[in-house]
């Protein structure tokens, strides 16, 4: 290729040209500026640039590589922070030989979401989650450290690796949904159980959140996910907020999707595209369906532990109320005894939701994310065709500019039959590159999907058989 | 349709009361019965030493109007008047099966066909559930009766369980149907009145507000329980669902999880039948023990009404007497008719307590037996319920 980035240095010889918008950094050699790290290679983004206005605007507003090529002249103030030089340090790697490498790497890294803490007052407060990352992996600087953040700035995470890194075909797993409902009642102040509850189920989800996106091994690597894990003070991710500028483009844009979803019509060459299409559409259908009837399950479950509540209060009084002694105490013990018994109701109750029902919604979530990667190819697809058709064009207008006399249009043709020459085949290759990451993003996905399964399956039967073996203990009462 | 109820599930439902049928000088039982949409036809069948009756042996055909009809006779009957009347049975209700029927009926289209076939079983079930309770709780009625010294001598009684034709001609009218919604505005003016009345003798001072007191808790719990136990019914259902779903996902999953997905689809399905069992097992332990003897709580509290009237009418003749003694005119017809009410008071006063006693003891029993019966049950359950899971722990983790 022969290329130069920013700072004029040569890509090393050698090493691999990996045009991904995602990875300009990992060409250059030794730079340490940001702003040189982060400019792409002159040569392949300015034409890439000038022909995506469909893609996604830039939502980030963190110090993070301006990756997506609509704003390439993002130049950004350099950080301090140690963990630029870890990055700095993988230049000569391609994205393909990082994530060989990662894999090698015993996967050791531990991180949790603890302590939730409400932060302010009224309907400004907000929730700060601590997050604890326990890890040996070089990537980072120190072994056990944590930082505050709050559930905008998961967001804002999520929506800077969307756009980084959907397009070109890695699923990206999705961030906790919001919720407008749960989160007043936080703010409001109530304290009852309902809100307790909500608290606990986002920090759970947020602590899944965040296992999984590092468990990817491009992601992890990624400087916006060191940031987020490290870095003491973040800046605020305005832009997630629902009625933000960047909210309602985020809007547009996805009828935009829903519109191209209906008319792009593809050639599948690839047998595999299609069967795994397929494959994820019967897969959404059925978890969808489980899920309900779990959540059916845990609601039914929660009815039964009150209902046996209420039941243990009458039957206490009613051995209260009987004169003869021994059935008063029988009573009084069949009280106690199903008292306990809707403690573990209520237990149960919470396993089928924690290890059961939740799995189930993170993968029907996970599922919307892998059907939006197989709808990018088809985008990515369609531009490589529209590509095609106007070189045609182009071809098509020089050829009946050769019999008229006008040298410049003519030269101007043959230029932007050139220009056009070289859309076509970075779209064939941007093509190519898709397909191959999403097959083996696919790949990873369910092996990924069949460990997380059977992981909690197991887990969720041991939970069945503690609850009966205390419900046994508990109905020996009668023997005495 | 016709269902009947089958042997070996007969002598586990009949255990409300205790042992009644085991007096071989008049032996009862509803061995069939047949259901005709609302309507339940019940053979009543008797074996008896006894001379007063024509045969041995006999069957008839009896509807549950018929049952509320002896009942009902039973309670006018002066005599009985001392005795706790066994409570009536309650119409059988088939209401919640039909209706969910027609549930399911709706939502056939959004499930798979195993799952509709498991459902309607289990719906099936239900109605075959209900259909043995009913009869259940008919026989109990006939049988307290057979065991009572004095009602099962009863003439009425007698003629419920021979007359071999329709009995329908000796059944309420519509007069008496409304005679029956009168006498039911009486009780409730007893009720005022028992609680008024001053009480003469500390039994039944304390039996009074014993039952009283116990009736109120009793009702709560029966509906407590019965709260509870369709919760565990619901949770049962929600089992079939989720057996089907994963017995569709294990179809068509291609991965190392298809096993998994099976294995799990087939422990969802076993499990079901054993959380329904429990529910099944509390309902008819618990649920359906305190529905009865909320009943015949009801039962005595009637008794001390009747007690309480004659306690009534006695006073009030004692008034009319001394009345009589004033005026100097009726004093003879006034010191008999002062005389009667002291005997009948005095009778159902005696034949209360006794009546009262023996209930006591009664309920005692019961109670244990169902309990422990129940808690031996749910231990077996739990029991059964952990060897499924663990074994399938196993087949999994060795996968």
């Amino acid at each position: 290729m022969g290329g130069v980035c920013k700072m004029g240095q040569k890509y090393k010889s050698g090493g691999k040209l990996v045009e991904n918008s995602a990875v300009y950094w990992l060409c250059c050699m030794g730079c340490l500026s940001l702003s040189a790290l982060l400019a792409p290679p002159t040569e392949a983004t300015e034409e890439v640039s000038l022909d995506s206005p469909e893609r996604e605007p830039i939502l980030s507003d963190g110090p993070s590589p301006a990756i997506t090529p609509v704003t390439p002249t993002a130049l950004i103030a350099p950080r301090a922070e140690p963990n630029v030089i870890m990055v700095s340090g993988m230049f000569e790697q391609s994205l393909d030989e990082l994530e060989e490498e990662a894999a090698g790497d015993s996967f050791d890294i531990q991180i949790s979401v603890s302590d939730p803490e409400k932060v302010g007052d009224g309907m400004n407060a907000y929730m700060a989650y601590k997050v604890t990352t326990k890890t040996s992996l070089t990537v980072f600087s120190r072994n056990d450290f944590s930082v505050k953040r709050r559930f905008s700035d998961f967001l804002g995470l999520h929506s800077k690796l969307a756009s980084k890194y959907m397009h070109i075909g890695y699923i990206v797993p999705p961030a906790p949904e919001k919720s407008i409902v749960g989160m007043t009642k936080v703010k409001v102040g109530k304290e009852d159980l309902s809100s307790t509850e909500f608290v606990e189920k986002r920090r759970s989800a947020l602590e899944r959140y965040l296992m999984r996106t590092v468990k990817h091994p491009v992601l992890l690597q990624d400087p916006d996910v060191l940031q987020f894990l490290e870095s003491s003070e973040l800046p605020r991710a305005v832009s997630t907020q629902a009625l933000s500028g960047a909210g309602i483009l985020r809007m547009v844009n996805r009828a935009a999707d829903a519109v191209n979803r209906m008319t792009i019509k593809m050639n599948e060459a690839d047998v595999w595209f299609e069967e795994k299409q397929q494959q994820f559409e019967n897969l959404d259908q059925q978890l969808r369906k489980l899920h309900g009837s779990v959540e059916a399950l845990v609601c039914h479950r929660k009815e039964l532990s009150v209902n046996t509540a209420s039941f243990a209060r009458s039957a206490a009084m009613l051995g209260n109320s009987e004169d003869h002694t021994a059935l008063s105490r029988a009573l009084s013990q069949l009280a106690e005894v199903e008292e306990k018994i809707d403690q573990l109701h209520q237990e149960q109750a919470y396993a089928d939701f924690y290890l059961f029902s939740e799995l189930l919604g993170d993968y029907v979530r996970l599922i919307t994310a892998v059907k939006a990667v197989f709808e990018n190819r088809m985008k990515t697809w369609s531009k490589w065709q529209d590509a095609q058709l106007m070189l045609q064009k182009k071809r098509e207008a020089e050829s009946k500019l050769q019999f008229t006399n006008k040298p410049d249009k003519l030269q101007q043709a043959k230029d932007e039959i050139k220009e056009w020459e070289a859309k076509v085949q970075q779209g064939e290759r941007d093509f190519e590159q898709i397909s191959k990451t999403i097959r083996k993003e696919v790949g990873r996905f369910e092996k990924q999907r069949v460990n997380d399964f059977k992981v909690a399956i197991i887990k969720y039967l041991e939970s069945l058989v503690q609850t009966q073996q205390q419900v046994w203990r508990e109905s020996d009462w009668a023997a005495l | 349709m016709a269902l009947t109820p089958d042997e070996g599930d007969r002598d586990k439902v009949r255990s409300v009361s205790v042992d009644l049928n085991n007096d071989a000088s008049l032996l009862i039982d509803i061995p069939d019965a047949l259901c005709e949409r609302d309507k339940v036809k019940f053979t009543v069948h008797t074996k008896t030493t006894l001379r007063n009756f024509q045969k041995p042996e006999f069957s008839v055909p009896r509807q549950h109007e018929d049952f509320i009809w002896l009942h009902d006779t039973l309670v006018e009957t002066e005599e009985y008047a001392g005795l706790i009347i066994p409570p009536a049975p309650p119409k059988p209700d088939f209401e919640s099966p039909r209706e969910k029927m027609h549930k399911l009926g709706e939502g056939e289209a959004s499930m798979t066909k195993e799952e509709y076939a498991k459902m309607k079983q289990e719906l099936e079930a239900e109605y075959l559930a209900v259909f043995k309770k009913t009869v259940q709780v008919h026989e109990v009625f006939l049988q307290r009766l057979s065991s009572h010294p004095v009602l099962s001598r009863d003439r009425n009684f007698q003629i419920f369980l021979e007359y071999d034709q329709d009995l329908s001609v000796r059944r309420k009218n519509a007069k008496e149907v409304f005679g029956g919604f009168f006498k039911n505005m009486v009780k409730s003016a007893d009720e005022v009145l028992i609680s008024g009345i001053k009480e003469v003798d500390d039994f039944f001072d304390q039996e009074k507000t014993f039952l009283l007191d116990y009736f109120s808790k009793i009702k709560d719990s029966t509906a407590k329980a019965e709260k509870m136990t369709r919760s565990h019914k619901s949770v049962a259902e929600d089992y079939i669902h989720i057996s089907a779903t994963l017995n569709s996902l294990s179809a068509e999953d291609t991965t190392a999880l298809k096993q998994h997905l099976e294995k799990l689809s087939d422990l969802f399905e076993k499990l079901r039948k054993v959380e329904a069992r429990v529910a099944s097992d509390q309902e008819l332990k618990l649920t359906e023990l305190l529905r009865y003897y909320m009943r015949d709580i009801q039962a005595a509290k009637d008794l001390l009404y009747r007690r309480a009237r004659a306690l009534a009418d006695y006073e009030n003749s004692n008034k009319a007497l001394d009345k009589a003694r004033l005026k100097s005119k009726d004093v003879v017809q006034a010191q008999e008719h002062q005389e009667q009410c002291l005997q009948k008071f005095n009778k159902l006063s005696e034949s209360g307590k006794k009546e009262l006693t023996s209930f006591k003891g009664r309920r005692v029993v019961a109670f244990r037996k169902n309990l422990i019966e129940m808690a031996e049950l749910e231990i077996k359950h739990a029991k059964n319920n952990m060897s499924l899971l663990q074994s399938c722990i196993e087949l999994l983790k060795s996968n």
